[in-house]
C-alpha cells in the first residue's frame, strides 16, 4: 500500500478529533433539548471510519447505519449542516426532515443514514450492483453494526453479492453491544467476519482502536473488491464510550471495561504516533485542537440559529 | 377394461392446454410413471405421466391441437383383446364440467367474453390507434417492459424465475433472450435481500422492475418497500428518489388458499411515497405500466393472475401511456355509481348488465386504474350525478380502498347522496381452500346486485 505521508497523519488526527468534538457537542445540545429523538454517538469508534476514509476514492459510494454523524464528517461533509440536521433545521442535509438517523448527501455518494437495523446492507449491495451494471470501477462501502449480523436480510445480501460478484466492501463495526445486549448474548459464534465463509466471502478481523490497522486492512480489502473479485468482509473490533443512544445509561457494562478501552483511545494513538515521528509539535497539535473546537462551536451555533423548516415543507418531497 | 387419460390441470388457473407432443403411439404398452405426452399450459410446457397401465388403444387428439379443455379425454388405454367402443369425442363427466366452471373465474370471463369483455370502453373506442388483433394481459405487460428496456438501458428486471424459466406466469417471456442476463436477472428466493438490493440500485440511478412471483411474497420485503423505497426521498430532503416498479400478481388466484390469495391494494395505498396501480385490461395495463416505468417514484403495480389470460385490443404506439392518478369511466350511467378496480371490473360489468335487464338501472362504472393517488374528482363528479355509490373490490373490508372512498364521498358530497355508501369486499376471514368457501369469500355478481338494490331501495 501507499506509504502514509505527513499530511495523512494530520488529516487522520484532525478528522478523528472533529468527530469526537462534534459528538460531544451534540450530546450537549441534546441535553439542552436542542436535539430531539434518537441520537447515537460515535465516540470511541473514530478510527474505524477515518481508517476506511484514508483508502477511499471520492466516487466510491457509502452507506451506513443510524450511527452516522462521524461517517458524514469523515466523508468531508460540512459539520454545520450535519448539526443543523440534528437540530431539525432547514439548513440540515435532509432539510430537517430526516434527523440524526436519516442523513444523505447524494452529491458526495453518501447514501445514508438508515434507521432500520440491517436494511442498509441489501441497499449497499444494490448500490454496488449499480457500479457494476454501469461498468464503473467504484465500490460501495457498506457498514454494518454487530447487532445487524443476526438479521436475515444481511445474509440474503451476502449471498447475492457473492453470487453476482458485486463490488461491495462490508465493514462490521463490532462495538460489542447491540443496544444493551452484548455480542456473546446475541450471536452464536463470535467471529462475525467468518459469517460470509459459507458464501465464499473472505473476511478478517481488525483492531478498530488502531487506525493504522484499519487502513492496512481496508487497503487490502478495497483492492480485492475493486479488482472484481466480489465482496469482502472486515470486522472491526471497536468500542463505543457512550450508551447506545443518548437515553441509554449503559448499565449493562462495567466502568472497568470502559476504562480499559479508554487506555487504547484511537485519537491518543494517532497523536502519540505524530509526536513520536515528529510530524508535528505539541504546539501544532494544540492549534489543531483549538481550531477544531472552534469549528464545532460554530457548527452548533449555526445549527441552533438556522430556521425551522417552513410549514409548507411538510408536504414537499413525498413524490418527485 | 379401458381407461381414459384426461387432459390434466397442471396449474391452479389452467382451464385448457395444447397437446404439443405425443410420447406414445397406438399399440404401445404403457406402465404407470411412463411419460406419455407434452402439454403446453398457460405457464409452461410439461410432460405428463401415465397413472394407469395398459396398451394404448387410441389417441384422441393430434399433436399440435390447441385449447383442449381440462378433463377432456385425450387417449384411451386398456386391454387390446377387449372390445371397446372408442368415442372420438369422449364426454366429460358432467360433475367435473360443472366443477371446472365454478373453479375458474377465468372460464367465466372467457364464456362471457362476447358480451362483456370485448365491449371496449368509450375511451378505448375513441382510440384511433387501437390494434386490430387482441393480445393477452400477459403479453401486453411483456411487450411494454421490452419496449421500455429498448428505450432506456437503465431499466432492468429482477425476480424469481424471471429469466431462464421465462417468468412463473410467463410475463417475462423472451426478455432474457433479447436483453441478456445482465438486464434480466434470476434471483434466489430471498425477497427481503433482493428488494433491498433493487432499492439501492434505484437510489443510485438505475430503474429496476422487480417482479414478485406473487405479492404475497412481498410481505418478506415490506420493510424495504415502505421504510426504504417510499420514505427516502422525504427523509433526504428531496435528494434521493427511488424509481422502481414492484410488480406481480396480487389477490386470489384459484384455490391457492390463505397464504397465496391476498389482496394488498389497501395496504400499499395507505403509504405516502408509494404510487399504486391496478390495471384491469390489456389496454390499460400497457398504458399504465409504461407510466410506472417512467415514473421517478416507487410504484406498486398490482396485476391479477386470473386476468393474465384476458385478451383485448391495445394501443401499439411505443409511447402510448395512461397517466397515473386518472380513473377511467368504463361505462356511463345515471342511476348508480360503482367504483371498482382490477378483476372486480369484470364482475361489476356483468352486474351492470343484469341490473339493466332486471331492474332497469343505468349503472356508471368507474375503473380506478390508479389507487394512489386516488382520482377523487372523477368519483365525486359521478356521485354528484348518480347520487348513489357502491364500491367493489377484492380486498378485506377493514380499512379498504372503498373505506377511504366512502369517507371522501361523505365528506365532500354528503348532500348529494340519496342513500348510504355500501362497500362490497371479500369476507373478513383468511381465504379458505374449499371451492365452495372460496366462492363465498370472494365478491360475486349477486353481491354487487344486492348492494345496488339496497342503495336503490329496491326490495
Amino acid at each position: 500500500m501507499k506509504k502514509l505521508q505527513k499530511a495523512d497523519y494530520i488529516k487522520m488526527y484532525s478528522f478523528m478529533l472533529k468527530i469526537r468534538r462534534f459528538e460531544e457537542r451534540a450530546a450537549q445540545l441534546y441535553g439542552m433539548g436542542k436535539i430531539g429523538g434518537f441520537c447515537h454517538l460515535y465516540i470511541g469508534q473514530e478510527a474505524v471510519v477515518v481508517g476506511i476514509l484514508m483508502t477511499i476514492d471520492k466516487n466510491d459510494s457509502v452507506v451506513t447505519t443510524y450511527r452516522d454523524h462521524g461517517h458524514m464528517i469523515a466523508r468531508g461533509l460540512d459539520p454545520k449542516r450535519i448539526m443543523a440536521e440534528l437540530t431539525g433545521r432547514e439548513d440540515g442535509y435532509s432539510a430537517g426532515k430526516g434527523g440524526s438517523m436519516h442523513m444523505f448527501s447524494k452529491e458526495n455518494n453518501f447514501y445514508g443514514g438508515h434507521g432500520i437495523v440491517g436494511a442498509q446492507v441489501p441497499i449497499g449491495t444494490g448500490i454496488a450492483f449499480t457500479h457494476k451494471y454501469n461498468r464503473e470501477k467504484n465500490i460501495c462501502r457498506t457498514y454494518i453494526g454487530d447487532g445487524a449480523m443476526n438479521n436475515g436480510q444481511v445474509f440474503e445480501a451476502f449471498n447475492l453479492a457473492a453470487l453476482w460478484k458485486l463490488p461491495v466492501l462490508y465493514i462490521i463495526e463490532n462495538n460489542k453491544y447491540g443496544m444493551g445486549t452484548s455480542v456473546d448474548r446475541a450471536a452464536a459464534g463470535l467471529d462475525l467476519y467468518k459469517r460470509g465463509e459459507a458464501f465464499g466471502i473472505p473476511g478478517e478481523k481488525v483492531d478498530g482502536m488502531n487506525v493504522f490497522s484499519v487502513i492496512e486492512a481496508a487497503d487490502k480489502a478495497g483492492k480485492y473488491v475493486r479488482e472484481g473479485n466480489g465482496p469482502y468482509i472486515i470486522e472491526v473490533q471497536t468500542y463505543r464510550y457512550r450508551g447506545h443512544s443518548m437515553s441509554d445509561p449503559a448499565k449493562y457494562r462495567t466502568k472497568e471495561e470502559l476504562d480499559n478501552y479508554k487506555q487504547t483511545d484511537p485519537i491518543e494513538i494517532v497523536k502519540a504516533e505524530i509526536l513520536k515521528k515528529k510530524i508535528a509539535t505539541k504546539d501544532e497539535i494544540e492549534k489543531i485542537n483549538k481550531n477544531t473546537l472552534e469549528e464545532i462551536k460554530n457548527a452548533a451555533e449555526f445549527a441552533t440559529n438556522s430556521p425551522f423548516p417552513k410549514d409548507s415543507e411538510l408536504y414537499t418531497d413525498v413524490y418527485l | 377394461m379401458s381407461t381414459e387419460i384426461l387432459m390434466p390441470a397442471l396449474s391452479p388457473t389452467m382451464t385448457e392446454g395444447n397437446l404439443s407432443k405425443w410420447l406414445i403411439k397406438k399399440g404401445d404398452t404403457v406402465k404407470a410413471g411412463d411419460l406419455i405426452a407434452e402439454i403446453e399450459t398457460d405457464k409452461a410446457t410439461m410432460e405428463v405421466e401415465a397413472v394407469d397401465e395398459g396398451v394404448v388403444l387410441d389417441l384422441l387428439f393430434k399433436e399440435g391441437e390447441a385449447n383442449i379443455p381440462v378433463n377432456k379425454a385425450i387417449a384411451i388405454i386398456g386391454d387390446p383383446n377387449e372390445k371397446v367402443e372408442v368415442k372420438k369425442e369422449a364426454p366429460v363427466e358432467k360433475v367435473i364440467e360443472e366443477k371446472k366452471i365454478e373453479k375458474n373465474i377465468e372460464t367465466k370471463i372467457e364464456t362471457k367474453k362476447d358480451n362483456i369483455i370485448d365491449t371496449p370502453s368509450p375511451k378505448i373506442e375513441e382510440d384511433t390507434n387501437l390494434s386490430s388483433e387482441e393480445i393477452t394481459m400477459r403479453q401486453a405487460l411483456r411487450d411494454t417492459m421490452a419496449e421500455e428496456m429498448r428505450k432506456n438501458n437503465k431499466v432492468f428486471i429482477l425476480g424469481e424465475e424471471v429469466a431462464e424459466y421465462q417468468g412463473a406466469y410467463k410475463v417475462t417471456q423472451g426478455l432474457l433472450q433479447e436483453f441478456g442476463k445482465e438486464r434480466v436477472l434470476d434471483t434466489p428466493i430471498s425477497e427481503h435481500g433482493f428488494t433491498g438490493l433493487a432499492v439501492g440500485a434505484a437510489f443510485k440511478g438505475l430503474r429496476p422492475i422487480l417482479e414478485f412471483m406473487t405479492f404475497n411474497f412481498s410481505m418478506q420485503a415490506i420493510d424495504q418497500i415502505i421504510n426504504s423505497a417510499a420514505k427516502t426521498l422525504y427523509m433526504s430532503g428531496g435528494q434521493i428518489n427511488c424509481p422502481i416498479v414492484f410488480r406481480g400478481p396480487n389477490g386470489a388466484a384459484a384455490q391457492v388458499a390463505a397464504q397465496h390469495s391476498q389482496d394488498f391494494s389497501s395496504w400499499y395505498s395507505q403509504v405516502p411515497g408509494l404510487k399504486v396501480i391496478a390495471p384491469s385490461t390489456p389496454y390499460n395495463a400497457k398504458g399504465l405500466l409504461r407510466s410506472a416505468i417512467s415514473d421517478p417514484n416507487p410504484v406498486i403495480f398490482l396485476e391479477n393472475e386470473i386476468l393474465y389470460g384476458l385478451k383485448g385490443p391495445v394501443n401499439n404506439d411505443i409511447n402510448f401511456s395512461i397517466p397515473i392518478g386518472k380513473a377511467n369511466i368504463e361505462k356511463e350511467g345515471k342511476d348508480l355509481t360503482i367504483v371498482t378496480y382490477s378483476i372486480m371490473l369484470q364482475k361489476s360489468k356483468e352486474a351492470a348488465l343484469r341490473l339493466k335487464e332486471e331492474y332497469n338501472l343505468d349503472i356508471e362504472i368507474i375503473d380506478l386504474q390508479t389507487l394512489r393517488p386516488l382520482d377523487t374528482e372523477t368519483i365525486l363528479n359521478s356521485v354528484k350525478k348518480t347520487n348513489r355509490l357502491i364500491t367493489v373490490e377484492e380486498s378485506w373490508p377493514f380499512g379498504s380502498v372503498g373505506s377511504e372512498i366512502a369517507n371522501i364521498v361523505q365528506r365532500d358530497a354528503f348532500d348529494y347522496l340519496d342513500s348510504p355508501v355500501i362497500k362490497v369486499n371479500s369476507a373478513d376471514v383468511p381465504m379458505p381452500y374449499a371451492l365452495s368457501l372460496e366462492k363465498l369469500y370472494l365478491p360475486q355478481v349477486d353481491d354487487i346486485i344486492n348492494a345496488a338494490k339496497k342503495v336503490s331501495y329496491i326490495k
